[in-house]
């Protein structure tokens, strides 16, 4: 089976895809970072930090549909969470219904608050789309490891990049068996079949994660992961890092000041 | 000849008690191509496993002219090379390179002699250019050849493998047996596969139920069609004479 949508278009070649991932994964860790710091309501420091992204994007040759797309799968799980702001916050009252006896206001800076969330959650999501559709996990996860992120962590990344399609593959095999054996039966009992199917999958899991241990230890392996290094910093690379590091520095101070 | 690996009375029980391996008696010489064929359970990957100290028991097995230890084992598990029967589990880097590079690298090779040892390694199972692929991307003939290449990377004396070619089409068995027999060096292959026995393999090791029944010449096993019933491995029983 082709998986190939946990980083598609990383195969691609532009500017933004030549990028040294170490650089790329900074940049986007500060993105964010001065994207939260930002405070709610400078929607000019926003509308920066938008131009910066789209440009991004477009420079790495990205189609916008697809970025758009996968930015967005986000915003449900935030309205979710933030969708009862406008109605707690206290404020200016913007509207009100009466619900059954309730009588519920939504408040201006209720509106606000909601809004802040959404914007910085999207251009967040934005932010690590363009990281991943232009970086190789393979590359990306080398680039953590120079980054001196504990190796224990990088390489559980590793081999979760790894096995998850033999497990995936794994799971849609046990379907296909219980399908072809399925003829019905009362909820409560497929809901066991399901939760036995869950059972399974754990074992078999943990079996193949000992038959893996073992590979590696027949091939020396004690404990340290070791890997080549096969990354290296070009000038443009750090002078594009630090160009766009600054810009979103700038912007972040200057929103805190003048734009609010 | 040079005895590579020696095995005196060899017997081994797994911690929930099943007793896999009964008094197991054998010896490899450098150079040859030894089967191991049996019936499912009857001990052949268990045995794999001692090869290189995976499972070690007091002194039992001798490889290279050494005891078995916590001293010596990382030496020999660089000398003998371990390829396991599922590709999965043999193969778990994110790239093809990473993979092939993994054990030069814990053997503390310079960066430039392991991509050497990689690119020869991957060239002599023809899988070259395949250095950036992920493993699920490839076919399981691919697979098995890059299981292969993982541990020809270290330049091993001996080549353990576990069903080779379990799984794979005719095709695929084929061009994977002659690969094997193009590398020269000591393999030992537990295996079903009983046409790549005859096709490679000049000796046999018959087991069953954890003891070794036979170990003679391949040829000779492999048309004792009573033999091969009474061991699980015909699938109808000769007809009497």
């Amino acid at each position: 089976m082709k998986h190939s949508f946990l980083d598609q278009y990383s195969d691609r070649d532009s500017f933004g895809h030549r990028l040294d991932p170490r650089v790329k994964f900074l940049l986007v860790l500060l993105f964010i970072l001065c994207v939260v710091l930002t405070p709610p309501g400078s929607w000019t420091g926003f509308a920066l930090y938008f131009g910066l992204i789209a440009g991004l994007i477009l420079i790495s040759r990205l189609p916008p549909g697809y970025v758009i797309k996968r930015s967005l799968l986000v915003v449900p799980f935030v309205l979710l969470i933030a969708v009862f702001v406008p109605f707690f916050k206290e404020g200016e009252p913007v509207a009100s219904y009466s619900i059954w006896a309730w009588q519920v206001t939504v408040t201006k800076e209720g509106l606000q608050v909601l809004g802040n969330i959404l914007v910085k959650a999207w251009l967040s999501m934005l932010g690590l789309v363009w990281l991943t559709a232009t970086t190789k996990i393979t590359n990306l996860l080398h680039a953590l490891e120079k980054l001196h992120l504990p190796g224990v962590m990088v390489m559980i990344m590793a081999f979760m990049y790894r096995y998850i399609f033999v497990i995936v593959d794994e799971t849609m095999r046990m379907r296909q068996a219980r399908d072809s054996r399925n003829f019905g039966g009362s909820r409560m009992r497929q809901l066991r079949t399901v939760g036995n199917m869950i059972g399974t999958l754990f074992i078999r899991s943990y079996e193949r994660s000992e038959r893996v241990y073992t590979a590696m230890v027949s091939r020396g392996f004690d404990g340290q992961s070791r890997t080549l290094d096969r990354l290296r910093l070009r000038k443009s690379d750090a002078f594009f890092g630090i160009s766009v590091g600054v810009f979103l520095v700038l912007t972040c101070v200057a929103s805190l000041t003048f734009f609010y | 000849m040079e005895e590579i690996i020696s095995v005196k009375d060899l017997s081994f029980t797994y911690p929930d008690g099943r007793q896999v391996l009964k008094k197991i008696n054998m010896a490899v010489e450098r150079g040859e191509t030894v089967a191991i064929i049996g019936p499912n359970g009857a001990g052949k990957s268990t045995l794999l496993l001692h090869f290189n100290g995976i499972l070690h028991t007091n002194g039992a097995v001798r490889v290279l002219g050494q005891k078995l230890n916590e001293d010596t084992l990382r030496g020999i598990r660089a000398r003998v090379g371990l390829v396991f029967q599922n590709p999965d589990d043999q193969l778990f880097s994110p790239t093809v390179f990473d993979d092939v590079a993994f054990g030069p690298i814990n053997m503390g090779l310079s960066a430039a002699a392991v991509r050497r040892a990689v690119e020869a390694a991957l060239a002599s199972v023809g899988m070259t250019g395949y250095e950036q692929r992920s493993p699920h991307h490839l076919s399981l003939g691919e697979k098995k050849r890059i299981a292969v290449a993982t541990v020809l990377s270290m330049s091993p004396e001996i080549l353990v493998l576990d069903e080779p070619t379990s799984n794979l089409d005719p095709r695929s068995r084929g061009s994977l047996a002659r690969l094997l027999n193009n590398l020269a060096v000591t393999k030992i292959i537990a295996t079903h596969d009983l046409e790549l026995v005859r096709a490679i393999c000049p000796r046999t090791v018959v087991m069953d139920e954890g003891r070794v029944v036979v170990d003679g010449a391949t040829g000779r096993i492999l048309d004792d069609a009573q033999l091969l019933w009474a061991s699980g491995l015909a699938a109808e029983e000769a007809a009497a004479l």
